[in-house]
Order: structure tokens, then sequence, then C-alpha cells
């Protein structure tokens, strides 16, 4: 248990995907204007990672990985190469599930969400979170748990910022630092308090 | 017709560039630039990537429906990443471990995809490989500029050759612990847009909010 909660931890806050690994920053940017857009959007992007990181270390585990097809009598095979392939697959038909699902029976989110959950299909984090659960050998309940907290931890930031970023608007900004070049060096701000929680062990 | 093709390829250099004015492709680039040799790699790694997207979807663009042609952009583009991606495993293996995950993220990164969706579907080949080539050297451009100054200021080197002597070796030069951290590619992306936007103030952003102030005696 306590190893689940500290690799929780790790995957909200000391290895945020978007403060410490810039993952997802397209999106990061353009969309924190607003906290009410950006809960909308967090909360897509908490559910599809949850989703995705498992499913796609199940198919990693179960049909890429070398030998993993042995049951078929190929013991040899090696197609962790089809990966990066596999997994924007996986993801964009997640994605689109999901929004057949929303519109049935959650018509109320599925509106909420709007055009934000197919934009998530692009969104470097998910693929960042399948490859890095490639990368490190998750078993199924640790991807588990890595892909709620990296999609919590990235949600956590963007209303974060766009919490910052409202009230922000009422300062005087230089000139050639309006918009974009401000939001980069208050992210950067940002990205130095998340720094704080480096180190901590649970 | 040839001030046309230059045009395409200069633009996204300064006028347009993706990273300082389209915010496209910061996501998987900022994290490969603390040193300078895999920034280089990657940006030929991207460059290589776009051209061949923007070149393939633009040679079959007739023939693509547009119900379906995200998916299809989608499945060109990850082949191109994944042959990328075996070459560098072939014959740069050290390059390739330390870019990580990040090759891999050139599916998802905005430029690609965008410039394919914007210019490639609806142009012939040859513009949209000067267009490709134009946004992969724009991209090249910010990622080596700020792998340089976190190189050179964070630990004293450039691709790997100490230039600075750093205090610990007998020279005069502490090296700043922050520009290898994730903090101070942000810092440093700021300000390099802040420093374009004074040199071309037509990329300046419109503030949002401005306070009047209305003098008393004109307020009454």
């Amino acid at each position: 248990m306590e190893h689940y909660l500290s690799l929780l931890f790790k995957a909200i806050f000391v290895e945020n995907l978007a403060l410490a690994f810039f993952l997802g920053m397209c999106t990061f940017l353009a969309v924190s204007k607003k906290v009410e857009t950006a809960i909308g959007l967090g909360i897509a992007v908490v559910v599809v990672q949850t989703i995705t990181v498992p499913v796609n270390g199940l198919i990693y585990h179960h049909l890429l990985q070398e030998g993993a097809l042995a049951w078929l009598g190929l013991p040899e095979l090696d197609l962790s190469f089809l990966g990066l392939i596999t997994y924007i697959g996986v993801i964009a038909a997640m994605v689109q599930m999901l929004e057949m699902l929303l519109d049935r029976y959650f018509p109320a989110l599925y509106q909420a969400l709007g055009i934000f959950l197919p934009l998530i299909t692009v969104n470097c984090a998910i693929l960042g979170g399948s490859l890095f659960m490639v990368e490190r050998g998750y078993d199924l309940a640790e991807s588990t748990v890595y892909g709620f907290g990296t999609g919590f931890g990235w949600a956590l930031a963007l209303v974060l910022l766009a919490g910052i970023r409202e009230k922000l608007k009422y300062s005087d900004v230089p000139n050639g630092l309006q918009g974009l070049g401000i939001t980069f060096i208050t992210t950067g701000l940002m990205a130095m308090a998340f720094m704080s929680f480096s180190g901590i062990q649970l | 017709m040839a001030n046309t093709s230059v045009r395409l390829l200069l633009e996204p250099i300064v006028d347009k560039n993706p990273i300082t004015l389209q915010i496209l492709g910061i996501c998987s680039a900022l994290a490969v630039t603390t040193k300078l040799a895999p920034a280089i790699t990657m940006s030929i790694a991207l460059t290589a990537v776009l051209i061949g997207s923007s070149l393939i979807i633009s040679l079959i663009r007739r023939h693509m429906p547009s119900s379906i042609r995200i998916i299809i952009q989608m499945t060109i583009i990850a082949s191109l990443v994944i042959l990328v991606d075996q070459i560098l495993q072939a014959f740069a293996y050290e390059l390739s471990k330390q870019l990580s995950v990040f090759v891999g993220l050139i599916i998802t990164n905005c430029i690609v995809l965008g410039r394919a969706e914007a210019f490639a579907s609806k142009n012939p080949p040859w513009p949209s490989f000067l267009d490709a080539l134009g946004h992969g050297i724009g991209y090249s451009v910010i990622l080596i500029g700020v792998a340089a100054i976190r190189e050179l200021l964070g630990s004293g080197s450039l691709l790997g050759v100490q230039v600075l002597p750093l205090v610990k070796e007998g020279g005069w030069y502490e090296p700043n612990g922050l520009m290898l951290l994730a903090p101070g590619a942000f810092f440093i992306i700021g300000l390099m847009i802040w420093a374009l936007r004074t040199w071309k103030p037509e990329q300046l952003e419109k503030p949002e909010y401005r306070i009047h102030v209305v003098h008393r005696t004109e307020a009454q």
C-alpha cells in the first residue's frame, strides 16, 4: 500500500508531467485563461489518462513485449517497435469511445467538456504517460495508480495556472511580455515551487 | 514564384516562428535542452519527420477522404517517427537513451500535425516541402538557442567541451544549477519571447484589460 501511495505522490508532485517534463505544454498554455474551462479539461485528462495508461500497459505486456506471444508459438517475436503506433491508436480509440459513452449517458458532462475531449488525443501528456510507464516497467496496479497520479498532477497544475492568469490580467505587464511571455515566466515560478517537493519520500 | 518560395522558407523562422508565436511544439521540446547535443539530434529528427510527413500527405492529398484524414495523418506521422526512433537506436544508441521518450513524443508534437492539417493537405509537394523545412528550422533555432544558453550557463560547456573553467576545477566560473532544472527553460523561453517581440513589435499581444487613467478634470 505504501508503495502505491509513494508512487501516487511522486506522480502528482515530484514528477509533475507539466512542470517537470514540459508535457502537454501547448494545451497547457492555450487553455489556461479561465478556471472553469481548465477544470473541465482537467477532469477529461484525468479520466482518459487513468484508462489509457493501464490499457497500454496490458497491450505491451501481453502482445508487444519480447516473448509475449509465446502462447501463439512465436516465443522469439519482439513487436515492441510497434509500440508508438499502437499507443496512439489506443488513445484515439479510447477518446472516441469515451466521447460516445458520455454523449449517450452523461450529456451534461459531454456538453461541458465540448471541444477539449477530442483535443486530448494529441496531448503529449497522455502519450508521455504511456511511454514513461513502459520505460519504467510498471505492472497493472502500478500503471493504474501512475495514470491517475500523472493525470491529476497535470490537471492540478493547469487549474493553478488558470487561477493565477485570471488575476494576472489586471496587472501591468511590460509590452513585450504581454500574453505568452509572462505565462512562461509564471509557469517557471510555479515549476520552482513544485521543485520544493522533490526529495520527499513517503 | 521564386519570391513565394523564399517567403515560405523564411517566414516561419522569425516572423511566424512556431514556438514563440504560434505556441506549437513546445511540449516535447524543452526537456531535451539541458545539453546541446540532444537538442541538435532532436531538431534533426523533428525536421526529418516534418518534411517526410508533409511530402507524403501533400502527395496523397486528393485521395484522402476528409472524414478520416486525421487518423491517416496520425498513422503516417507515427510510422515516420518509428523509423527515426529505430535509426537513432541503431546508429546513436547513447543519444537515443538520453532523449528517452521524447523521440516518441514527436508524434504528438503539434507542429507536425498542425502543418499537415493547415498546409500540406491543401498544397502541392514543393511548397509543402519548403513550408516544412522552414518550420523545422524555426523550431531548431529556438531549441538550439535555448540548449546553448542552458549548457553554457548551467555547466560551463558547449557540446561537452569546457568553455568556461569551473571553480571546482580551479577556474573562475560558478555554474548556475537553476539553468539545468525545469524552471530555467521556462525563464529562458519567456525572456527570448520578450526580446523577439521588442525587436518585432507587430508580434505583440493586446492586453485583455487596461487600467484607464482619467484625469480628475476630465472625469467631471
